[in-house]
């Protein structure tokens, strides 16, 4: 036998894992808004840096005050 | 410093006003205290995604009390359970990335909170939470108290749950997988040079092919074969039917040639064309979800309402359960449900969700009230008479106009064009076959296939979806949003427009307000006395504590002067507003309330306010017990109304219909064009009536309006559109919702509907030019599996950029000449 049937069917199993994987994301409703998730993921990383800015500016705050 | 700008909410801050905290600037102390709540809770981001995102939190204690009912609360929710419970809650000040993350945030702030997520394009937020340690009337008033007021109406009483449909999702996936692969593996035999690895491997890849189409053809396509089926079950020659008979003879002709082993037949070409189709029919489909098209009083109406009983107790009720004789308890700023007489002294009701008229009307005891009414001032009390489905506002939906589905009240462009397409295709396909079979009965078969595989009209499928829906994107970028793209073609075959007049030719944003300095004849006050700045400066001050819609326009009517703090204010319900400025007395009002009481009693000879006055609206004024004239109100027709009246009038026929008095009938009669109908006087079902009658004489009616009064005329006509000066807001059902600053562009967008047509109509030149290059490969004989895998793709993407790109230079050119 040849490699091709071997090959041929393993490529048709991965398309059909990807097939399957976004009827499930449809179906969760992934696909309703889609907006929110892309204004969404920016948020934690920004309020991260926001806290430590904060933190920052209260330091220099209390340095520039005591000296 | 008068131009600096609220942290919060961004208004302008009027000096006197300033409330400096955290070194931040605040209008007022609903704005301070929402950031106060904010920074407590380390949640002052808020403030860095957007600048000044927010909105002054509303005074509205009571508002949520019915939530409290934990049979109103069961229906409102999505799931419950003992420590979870699901509710989705739609929020119209939703507008940036800040409120999608405070609102996200929101355990942060109320314990008991689980999870809350935003749907930016609904505006709703759907919060999780454990009801054991919130309620849902502490989340209602939690989001008010940060400026996020949910707003729930009887809609979200008797929905629940919805389905969406995705299906249109599921098959074009479907058909995007299938046709990919078939692609991949239909590639080698392209090349085919009869060589002798490929020959080894044919039917395996064959068969593959073979297999990989059946859920396009069965599944994908699936759309087209209902609907070629109801088509001609109800013999209406629709567009389908060429299209799944092209699909079926496809797919029956590419079997038989794979089993026959005459080729590798026409999977790739056709699954690419439903793939191709289906994106199409995507493409058409753009909804705008925090808009709805469908609405109808429900989504007006509060979900309940407070009852007195008879041992003073007071209850919230859900509105269907109100019964006639029941005490009912409204609040300022409620919609009154049901019809009633009223029990308390005085009330003051704006009806401007019926008629359209923002003014408050005044009530005495013992008056009918009717539903719909919104109650300004002090809480009142009512007797009901009728229950909600038996009221005056709510018997306008009995009307069939509204009970009537009809999804497509007209043929389509291209279902009319297939009228002709369909014969002409077979009978080509049978003159071929006919010529053939008596040379070579094989050939005559291929060359009937091939023929309707052809012709198979993809390219006209494609044509009207594409060039729609691309035009609806573009009118919806400028604030004009369609319910659907066979609105496109309606707006394009009206000949008749007719407009309501209230807020819809009007506006009640900027009044046209002048200053009457009438002197109070019994005092003999000079005339022609002119109101000082110092006057002004202590008016404004007053009227900005008045939440009536007179009071509104006339602060923003007046220049400001700098703000000075008031005493002892008092609104009066009916009569006006009266407050100590600076120790001067000013009473501000209508004229009884106004004029000293001294000449009250004795009767003016001249009346002259009452007379010049007629039906016009006007405020008095009095400043320590003199009189100084009035403010009256006229109005404002919305900018550049005269142009569009002019510029329609050469192509349309114009209709004015009002449910008003005649009062404004000379001011109209001079600003719009001679030949313009005006008709005054008409209630709810008479404007219905009268599109009626004008669309039984032959005419293509669109009507313009506004309010529920309009509801009726708008679902009657051939097309309605509703204009809104803010789109958040609840607007009736209608096909189109117009945002009320683009209103001067109206006749822009009847332009581009016609040119709409235009572009499609020579697109549909173009794919039968493709047509007959490949009937004639068809008729002769030869069309090869790669000579259609060229022409298919070929025609669909030149129709599919063609239209895209005559109908944005179409948009462009209108747009630089209006």
């Amino acid at each position: 036998m040849s490699v091709i049937y071997l090959l041929i069917t393993i490529s048709i199993f991965v398309a059909v894992g990807f097939f399957v994987a976004f009827v499930i994301a449809v179906k969760s409703g992934q696909y309703d808004d889609d907006y929110t998730p892309s204004v969404r993921m920016l948020f934690d990383d920004e309020l991260k840096k926001v806290k430590s800015e904060e933190l920052k500016k209260l330091s220099d705050y209390k340095q520039t005050s005591d000296s | 410093m008068d131009t600096q700008r609220c942290f919060h909410c961004g208004l302008d801050i009027v000096a006197e006003a300033e409330i400096i905290f955290d070194e931040k600037t605040f209008c007022c102390a609903g704005c301070k205290t929402v950031y106060e709540i904010f920074s407590l809770n380390d949640l002052t981001s808020y403030y860095d995604f957007e600048k000044s995102p927010g909105a002054t939190p509303q005074d509205i204690k009571g508002k949520y009390d019915f939530l409290d009912n934990e049979n109103i609360v069961s229906k409102l929710l999505e799931f419950q359970e003992d420590t979870t419970a699901i509710v989705s809650l739609s929020i119209p000040h939703i507008h940036c990335s800040s409120c999608i993350w405070i609102l996200e945030n929101l355990q942060r702030l109320q314990e008991g909170i689980n999870v809350s997520q935003v749907n930016f394009p609904d505006k709703k937020v759907r919060i999780n939470y454990n009801p054991q340690i919130v309620s849902l009337s502490k989340i209602a008033y939690l989001l008010s108290s940060i400026g996020y007021e949910p707003y729930i109406s009887l809609e979200n009483y008797e929905s629940g749950t919805q389905n969406v449909d995705r299906s249109l999702t599921y098959k074009l996936g479907v058909a995007f997988f299938c046709f990919g692969n078939i692609m991949l593996l239909s590639f080698p035999e392209y090349f085919e040079v009869k060589e002798f690895w490929l020959d080894n491997y044919k039917p395996f890849f064959r068969w593959l092919i073979f297999a990989l189409s059946l859920p396009s053809f069965l599944y994908s396509a699936s759309g087209y074969y209902v609907s070629a089926y109801k088509s001609i079950k109800t013999k209406m020659l629709n567009i389908d039917i060429p299209i799944a008979l092209g699909i079926i003879i496809f797919f029956i002709r590419s079997t038989v040639d794979i089993v026959m082993d005459y080729g590798s037949g026409f999977f790739d070409s056709l699954t690419g064309l439903v793939f191709f189709m289906l994106l199409g029919k995507m493409f058409q489909i753009k909804t705008y979800s925090f808009l709805s098209f469908e609405r109808d009083f429900k989504s007006y109406f509060p979900v309940a309402v407070t009852r007195i009983n008879t041992d003073a107790s007071e209850e919230s009720v859900a509105v269907y359960d109100i019964k006639k004789g029941d005490r009912l308890l409204i609040r300022n700023q409620e919609l009154i449900p049901v019809d009633g007489i009223l029990i308390s002294e005085t009330a003051a009701i704006d009806y401007s969700f019926v008629t359209g008229e923002f003014i408050p009307i005044n009530k005495n005891s013992g008056d009918k009230v009717f539903a719909g009414g919104k109650q300004i001032g002090k809480v009142i009390e009512m007797e009901v008479l009728f229950s909600v489905s038996q009221s005056y506002l709510t018997q306008l939906w009995s009307n069939d106009v509204f009970q009537k589905n009809v999804e497509q009240k007209h043929k389509s462009i291209t279902d009319s064009i297939s009228r002709y397409f369909t014969p002409i295709l077979l009978l080509i396909a049978f003159v071929g076959f006919g010529y053939w079979i008596f040379k070579d009965v094989n050939t005559a078969f291929n060359v009937f296939t091939a023929v309707l595989i052809v012709a198979c009209p993809c390219a006209l499928a494609l044509t009207a979806p594409f060039t729609l829906g691309n035009v609806l994107r573009i009118v919806g970028k400028q604030k004009f949003y369609l319910k659907n793209a066979l609105v496109i073609e309606q707006l394009a075959k009206v000949d008749t427009i007719v407009f309501d007049k209230t807020r819809t030719i009007t506006t009640n944003k900027k009044s046209n307000i002048f200053y009457e300095s009438s002197p109070n004849p019994s005092e003999g006050g000079e005339p022609g006395k002119v109101m000082s700045n110092e006057n002004i400066r202590l008016i404004k001050s007053v009227l900005r504590a008045s939440n009536h819609p007179l009071s509104r326009m006339l602060y923003d009517f007046l220049p400001e002067m700098g703000r000075v703090k008031i005493d002892h204010f008092e609104e009066i319900t009916g009569k006006g507003i009266q407050a100590e400025v600076e120790s001067n007395f000013i009473k501000i009002g209508s004229e009884e309330f106004c004029t000293p009481s001294l000449s009250v009693s004795s009767p003016s000879p001249l009346e002259s306010p009452e007379a010049s006055g007629g039906e016009r609206t006007s405020v008095h004024i009095q400043i320590n017990e003199e009189y100084y004239g009035k403010y009256v109100f006229k109005n404002q027709y919305r900018e550049g109304l005269e142009e569009l009246f002019k510029s329609l009038n050469s192509n349309y026929q114009i209709k004015v219909l009002s449910g008003d008095n005649a009062g404004e009938k000379d001011a109209l009669e001079q600003l719009l064009p001679k030949s313009t109908e005006l008709i005054f006087n008409q209630k709810p079902e008479q404007k219905l009536e009268f599109i009626k009658q004008l669309q039984d004489s032959g005419k293509n009616v669109m009507m313009v309006g506004d309010g529920l009064n309009d509801a009726g005329a708008l679902a009657q006509s051939n097309i309605g559109i509703s204009i809104s000066e803010n789109v958040n807001v609840f607007s009736p059902a209608c096909d189109a919702i117009l945002e009320a600053g683009q209103f001067q562009k109206l006749h822009y967008f009847l332009k581009l509907s016609k040119k709409a047509m235009l572009v499609i109509k020579m697109s549909f030149g173009l794919s039968l030019l493709y047509n007959v290059v490949g009937l004639t490969f068809a008729v002769t004989g030869n069309l090869e599996p790669l000579v259609a895998a060229i022409i298919m793709p070929l025609s669909t993407i030149t129709i599919v950029s063609f239209v895209t790109v005559m109908s944005n230079y179409y948009a462009r050119k209108l747009e630089v000449r209006s």
